[in-house]
């Protein structure tokens, strides 16, 4: 018991991260509304968002932005190492992840106002119930 | 329908609890993702480039084709919401308040030129703002967030900022000024036109300068090959080769954000919404 509480405080981060995620995929699956389910899909992207960013981290690390670079305010050149600065990788690709999100989510919200102006509703078994309705009209013809 | 998801749910939730084993604890120097590629990043990226900013160097410099495409992917997106949306049938009937006695007009049929005076406000039929204090705020503070904005693409480079931070925050300027008064004061200001060749303009930016550095022999994105245009020391052409994509990616990003909200906004009409 006392180990999982250890690897629990350790990595409270990564546990975090994975519970936002879990809801972000409930909501996905289980949610009836289809705006419902895209702000599912959003928690679920910061979710992802969050955990590459928290890999970056380091203790005792500032950002990765070199400090006096071009010799500022007097100070000669000095050698930068690789510990003093949290990795840029992880923030570089979450940069574009999060306007591409924001894109993807655009577009996911032009779909939707698409299907409720054919469908007039967002409910997704209403949806299919008009599609079924539709259907049978087709075959009486 | 509901248990079931609760079930794939807290199986797959179990399954990545207990990966977390062998993920490195939090703030650990030497994990897996700081160790092989970071280091080289982080030592030699200021001998490189001559970019203090990392995250820059990295974006524009070592992964510039992925932000090129990042971007294209960016402006598919703003494209996909016109093509989907759009809708250029006009709705019949327009309202106009005049201002100084809050008499408002009901104009049944469209008409040709709406007109256009200082005592004259357009209004949306379905929701109609009209809020003194909200215009007034909106009005100051949106210049000083473009100001801003320019300010974090400029010095993408030196301080936290770039081209998609800085294009989000004038285009979310642009989005503020169309909740504050309406949809149509923006599409006066900025016209449709002109959002889907900012469009393009930005992506065309990007890789315009990719096709500049193979002009005297370099590779794609080569930025050190620019210094054949730029009079500048040689070592300082990749910042400003960096900052030149990061202007393209702050156009592109900026008009790309107003287009998708316009077009949601007003189910395609571009006329009144949100």
């Amino acid at each position: 018991m006392s180990d999982i509480i250890t690897i629990v405080v350790a990595k409270y981060n990564y546990w975090l991260y994975i519970i936002l995620m879990m809801i972000g995929l409930y909501a996905m699956i289980a949610k009836n509304n289809l705006v419902k389910k895209l702000v599912g899909m959003n928690i679920f992207q910061t979710a992802i968002i969050l955990f590459y960013v928290s890999i970056g981290y380091k203790k005792d690390a500032t950002i990765p932005i070199i400090e006096n670079a071009h010799g500022g305010h007097g100070n000669t050149a000095h050698a930068i190492h690789a510990a003093d600065y949290i990795n840029p990788l992880p923030h570089v690709l979450m940069l574009t992840a999060i306007v591409v999100s924001v894109a993807t989510l655009g577009v996911a919200l032009a779909l939707a106002v698409k299907i409720y102006q054919r469908y007039q509703t967002l409910e997704e078994d209403e949806i299919r119930m008009r599609l079924t309705e539709n259907r049978l009209a087709e075959n009486n013809k | 329908m509901k248990f079931a998801a609760f079930l794939i749910v807290s199986l797959c939730g179990g399954l990545l609890l207990y990966a977390t084993a062998d993920l490195p604890a939090w703030g650990d120097p030497n994990s897996p993702a700081g160790t092989h590629l970071s280091p080289h990043y982080i030592e030699k990226a200021l001998e490189e480039t001559d970019v203090p900013n990392l995250v820059t160097a990295v974006l524009a410099d070592y992964r510039g084709y992925d932000t090129m495409f990042e971007t294209a992917v960016v402006f598919c997106a703003g494209l996909a919401c016109l093509l989907l949306l759009r809708d250029y049938t006009r709705k019949k009937g327009s309202f106009y308040r005049h201002i100084p006695t809050g008499v408002v007009i009901h104009f049944k049929e469209n008409r040709k030129n709406p007109p256009k005076s200082r005592e004259f406000e357009h209004m949306d039929k379905e929701w109609v703002p009209y809020d003194l204090i909200m215009k007034t705020v909106c009005r100051i503070l949106i210049p000083f967030i473009q100001l801003y904005a320019l300010y974090v693409v400029a010095h993408g480079d030196f301080s936290p900022g770039g081209g998609f931070q800085g294009g989000v925050i004038f285009g979310s300027s642009l989005i503020l000024l169309a909740i504050s008064y309406n949809l149509r004061t923006v599409m006066d200001r900025i016209k449709e036109r002109v959002l889907g060749f900012l469009c393009v303009l930005g992506v065309l930016v990007y890789t315009g300068i990719g096709v500049l550095c193979m002009i005297p022999g370099g590779n794609f994105l080569d930025y050190s090959k620019l210094a054949v245009f730029l009079p500048v020391d040689p070592g300082h052409v990749r910042a400003l080769g960096m900052l030149g994509v990061e202007i393209g990616v702050g156009i592109a990003v900026m008009a790309v954000m107003v287009v998708i909200y316009v077009n949601i906004a007003s189910e395609g009409r571009h006329d009144e919404g949100l």
